[in-house]
């Protein structure tokens, strides 16, 4: 083998540590290579030109490159050793970067350690060998989880590219919390009057399927082709009969169903159709609160159902779907405030959410659009909000920023004072934190047009006062307590992770953070992958966003499916790992082990053997380190080149 | 079955709060805790200690608590929230190694600390339940309405005090309605009353105690149950100063839950110092009595 080397300055941040020409003069003296030179930056075209003009000029047959993480680059030097005419596996990378001059001060040291990683890299290679993928069918057709904004965002552009959406929506309805909501920020404009045509566009869309009442059961094969079961819950109505007349609901005599679409702000019918402009607009019975599951008599809505849709037998269903790719959209849910006790939320009825408080501005809503306090229905005079409740609090484990209660503060206020003008609004806040477009105006606009006045300090506490409540703070500007006699105390409550998001997640073998958040591929250059081939990730459900940037995730996400549906084949990865038979006993361990299912037990003229799946093995390598006998082995990284690495690093 | 924990008085209670002190050992007597008064037991320091100096402070707390592994016991209960926090931060504090070398050196004899420190409402809550004390009740407290105040340090820190909910507790609550009392919704029962501050500056006691009574009475309270002598003192005591910055001429008993779980249970006046209070109670008790028969 004829191995080149390329140690990288990557501009001053190796060189600025490293010696890089000390370390290409020591490649030279390693076996096999015969060309080693250091490059201001390798990556650089130029940079990847005098590596193709190398490989062709001085008949090399491996390469190395020393620089950066291979996370970012290795596949663009892949690409440059392939254009060169050598397999792209017949290519190493030393961290040099990540791993050597950004942690250590001491050039000597520095150039020492970057040497030895060049070392260990070219014994590695000098026993690579050509790998080669396998090309393998791509069933054209999506899976987006949630149709809150950006999940239908995201069903919307993948329909329009002409490819068919199974959209799974956990509610009876398609919406999201966008639909709750009474107007937007910054333009005030009307939730439902821009949600809703949306919303229409999925139902009547040719190549949507939209399955409402339905969760994910179980996920299966591999980018391409994933083979997922879906569970849709028992409605108790034959969707396929009911109008959405709602007949039912006007003659329901029991209504003590909890009122999940108005934020339970008060009770609803048993069967029930959540809101006027539901996607679909179908009805759903409750049996926690039907009659007749409770008391084993009524049947009043299927007596007036003039379809005949009513089905109190009907049992969950479990479905299955062949998709390529699948687009988690699954949202965010808002902070328990009740955990906070000193603010009283669950014993003080007047104490309500930012999103109870859309549903009372909502002219859709349980008050029909007019301000009403939810303990007596009398219009509030003085509002108290309250930002950054559960968010940016250590103590509750909750210390990130939720994004968007600064801006849908300011709108509330705003649209309190349109409501009632003779009504005084006051904002505890900490930071105001409106980045965006016409953002910070707006919040301006709430203070100075609208006289929203904003107190910097926290709440210590909310206790009521006769039909009043008392608001105690800190007025950190002035430096002094105040307190406020209101009427009303709306809490900004923040973002947490959509209940069972870690459940999905594992279902999905994606990553989440410690705080239930779907974890994108590369923060910055990659934040609709995540690390599974093929499952993209749209909206809040990947940290709390606003609708704007929740639209643009669902496009950028169907832009990813669309680009690879634009594919005809795939080519499988070839680094997988492969059973060898002669040296498998058939004890099944890594059978256990495999966290994929990837390896199957295979009869070997009657001899009980291991046989990896290639199509549906991740490459992890954890078979190879469990199997007693070394008889699985990971491609690219056979226990020969590990053992060959570390060898090379302990040579003394 | 009797269980056997050793008893911290605390000084108020050969002073101020002897009903309580009173009652609590009546109480437990009669509910099968057998309380073992720690013998030549020392003050705690109260505030001035722990604000002075903290190893001191320990000291002092961890003094008492030797004491009780010398009774052979793992469990203290005190009346008084205010030794409470002293005795738990105490073996908090000396939890950390150099912490309680540093204050066992000050010892005779070392603390190893094995005990746990309780307020005698946690020993009753836990060691005796509300279904025992229900059941015990000769004469149920009906139609009497109550605001239960736990005062600022009975539950806080909650890290250190490990009872109960530190903004809503509600053990005090659960006792009351066992002995068959209305409990009102109490909004401000984890305030401050002013504590120590009556002596320097009585306005600021005047301001914050007023406020507390005020609100009882607006939730509709005849009478304030409390658990600490300090917030006692401050509410009983003082009714007079606190008029003026309130605008109410308060008349409403402040009792320790003690006493009145000693009433509901048929002991004698004798056992529970209704007489020690400034605002006598005795025209409530005598209502509930006559309810009663
Ligand atoms: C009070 C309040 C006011 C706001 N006002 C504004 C505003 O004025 N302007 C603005 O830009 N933003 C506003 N926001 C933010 C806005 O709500 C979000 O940006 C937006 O809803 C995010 O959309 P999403 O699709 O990512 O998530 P969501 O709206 O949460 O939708 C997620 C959907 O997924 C479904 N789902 C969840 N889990 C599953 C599962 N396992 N299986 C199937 N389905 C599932 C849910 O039922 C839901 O329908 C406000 C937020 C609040 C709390
Ligand atoms: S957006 Fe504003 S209110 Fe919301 S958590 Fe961040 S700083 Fe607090
Ligand atoms: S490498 Fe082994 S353990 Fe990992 S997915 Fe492939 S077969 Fe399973």
């Amino acid at each position: 083998m004829r191995i080149g080397v390329f140690v990288c300055h990557c501009g001053s941040n190796i060189e600025g540590t490293v010696d890089t020409a000390a370390v290409a003069r020591a490649a030279l003296g390693f076996p096999e290579v015969a060309l080693a030179t250091d490059a201001m930056y390798t990556c650089s075209e130029p940079g990847q030109d005098a590596i193709v003009q190398a490989i062709r000029e001085k008949g090399l047959s491996g390469i190395v490159v020393a620089s950066c993480s291979p996370r970012m680059h290795e596949n663009t030097f892949r690409r440059a050793v392939e254009r060169a005419g050598l397999n792209r596996y017949m290519f190493e990378m030393a961290n040099i970067r990540e791993h050597v001059s950004w942690i250590g001060k001491d050039r000597e040291a520095n150039t020492n350690k970057a040497t030895e990683l060049v070392r260990m890299a070219v014994e590695k290679l000098r026993r690579n060998t050509p790998l080669f993928s396998n090309k393998f069918d791509v069933t054209k057709r999506v899976l987006v989880i949630g149709g809150g904004v950006a999940g239908i965002q995201a069903a919307l552009d993948c329909a329009e590219g002409g490819k068919e959406v199974v959209l799974v929506e956990r509610e009876s309805s398609i919406g999201g919390k966008m639909a709750k909501l009474d107007k937007t920020f910054p333009t005030v404009d009307c939730s439902s009057c821009i949600l809703g045509p949306k919303m229409v566009d999925v139902a009547q869309h040719p190549n949507i399927k939209l399955l409402a009442c339905t969760e994910l059961k179980s996920v299966g094969g591999y980018v391409g082709n994933f083979q997922v079961e879906l569970r849709k819950k028992a409605t108790y109505v034959d969707w396929t009969k009911c109008t959405g007349c709602g007949q039912c609901m006007e003659k329901c005599p029991s209504k003590k169903s909890e009122d999940r679409f108005n934020e339970r702000i008060g009770v609803t019918t048993a069967i029930n159709i959540p809101f006027p402009q539901a996607i679909p607009k179908k009805a759903v019975i409750d049996p926690a609160s039907c009659r007749h599951f409770l008391k084993g008599k009524c049947g009043v809505c299927a007596k007036v159902c003039p379809t005949g849709a009513i089905d109190y037998e009907m049992k969950e269903e479990v479905l299955t779907e062949q998709v390529g790719a699948i687009i988690a959209a699954t949202g965010y849910d808002v902070f328990d405030i009740s955990k906070i006790g000193e603010y009283g939320a669950g014993r003080y009825p007047d104490v309500i959410t930012s999103l109870q408080y859309e549903r009372l501005l909502s002219a859709s809503g349980p008050t029909g659009g007019h301000i009403k306090r939810p303990s007596d229905g009398a219009e509030p005079k003085t509002i108290v909000f309250v930002q950054c409740v559960g968010s940016r609090d250590k103590s509750l484990g909750r210390p990130y920023c939720s994004g968007f209660c600064c801006m849908y503060t300011a709108k509330q206020a705003i649209l309190t004072r349109d409501h009632i003008p003779d009504s005084q609004v006051f904002v505890f806040y900490m930071d105001i934190r409106a980045p965006g477009k016409l953002y910070d105006e707006f919040t301006r606009r709430a203070m100075e047009e609208y006289g929203a006045r904003y107190i910097r300090g926290r709440v210590a506490m909310v206790y009521p006062q006769g039909s009043k409540y008392i608001v105690r703070g800190a007025d950190t500007l002035l430096g002094t307590n105040v307190e406020i006699e209101a009427d009303l105390v709306v809490l900004a409550a923040g973002a947490e992770a959509a209940a069972g998001a870690p459940a999905l997640a594992e279902k999905l073998r994606i990553s989440y953070d410690p705080y239930g958040f779907f974890v994108e591929s590369h923060p910055k250059l990659r934040p609709v992958e995540t690390n599974t081939a093929g499952v993209y990730l749209a909206g809040s459900c990947q940290g709390p966003k606003d609708i704007p940037s929740s639209v643009a995730q669902g496009s950028a996400a169907a832009a990813k499916v669309l680009a690879l549906f634009s594919k005809d084949k795939l080519e499988s990865d070839p680094q997988i790992s492969r059973v060898d038979i002669k040296r498998c006993v058939g004890c099944g361990k890594c059978i256990l082990t495999c966290p994929y299912g990837a390896i199957k037990k295979i009869d070997f003229r009657g001899e009980p053997k291991a046989e990896v799946v290639a199509t549906v093995c991740q490459g992890c390598g954890i078979c190879t380190s469990t199997c007693p006998q070394g008889a699985a082995q990971l491609a690219h990284f056979t226990d020969d080149q590990i053992l060959a690495e570390v060898n090379a690093l302990c040579r003394f | 079955m009797i269980k056997q924990l050793a008893y911290y008085p605390g000084c108020s209670s050969l002073g101020t709060s002897r009903e309580y002190d009173m009652s609590t050992r009546a109480v437990c007597e009669l509910l099968g805790l057998d309380l073992k008064e720690i013998p030549d037991w020392s003050c705690c320091g109260s505030s001035p200690a722990h604000s002075f100096d903290h190893s001191l402070s320990a000291a002092l707390s961890a003094r008492n608590l030797a004491l009780v592994e010398t009774m052979g016991l793992d469990m203290v209960a005190t009346p008084c929230p205010s030794c409470l926090s002293n005795l738990k931060t105490s073996s908090h504090r000396m939890q950390r190694e150099t912490f309680r070398d540093k204050v066992n050196l000050l010892l005779d004899k070392p603390y190893m600390g094995s005990v746990k420190s309780m307020s005698v409402l946690q020993a009753l809550i836990e060691q005796v339940g509300t279904d025992t004390i229900a059941a015990m009740v000769a004469q149920p407290l009906t139609g009497l309405k109550l605001a239960p105040f736990y005062g600022c340090i009975m539950n806080r820190p909650s890290e250190i005090m490990e009872f109960d909910d530190p903004e809503n507790p509600t053990s005090m609550d659960r006792i009351l309605t066992a002995l068959g009392a209305e409990v009102v919704p109490f909004p401000l029962k984890v305030e401050c009353c002013g504590a120590s501050y009556g002596v320097p500056f009585k306005d600021i006691v005047a301001k914050l105690s007023g406020k507390l009574l005020s609100c009882a009475l607006d939730a509709g309270a005849e009478a304030v149950v409390v658990a600490c002598p300090m917030c006692q003192m401050n509410l009983d005591l003082r009714q007079k100063q606190l008029a003026k910055p309130a605008g109410v001429n308060f008349e409403i008993p402040v009792v320790y839950f003690t006493q009145l779980m000693g009433f509901a249970m048929g002991l004698p006046e004798s056992r529970l110092g209704f007489d020690k209070l400034c605002v006598s109670p005795a025209l409530l008790l005598s209502r509930t009595l006559a309810a009663a028969s």
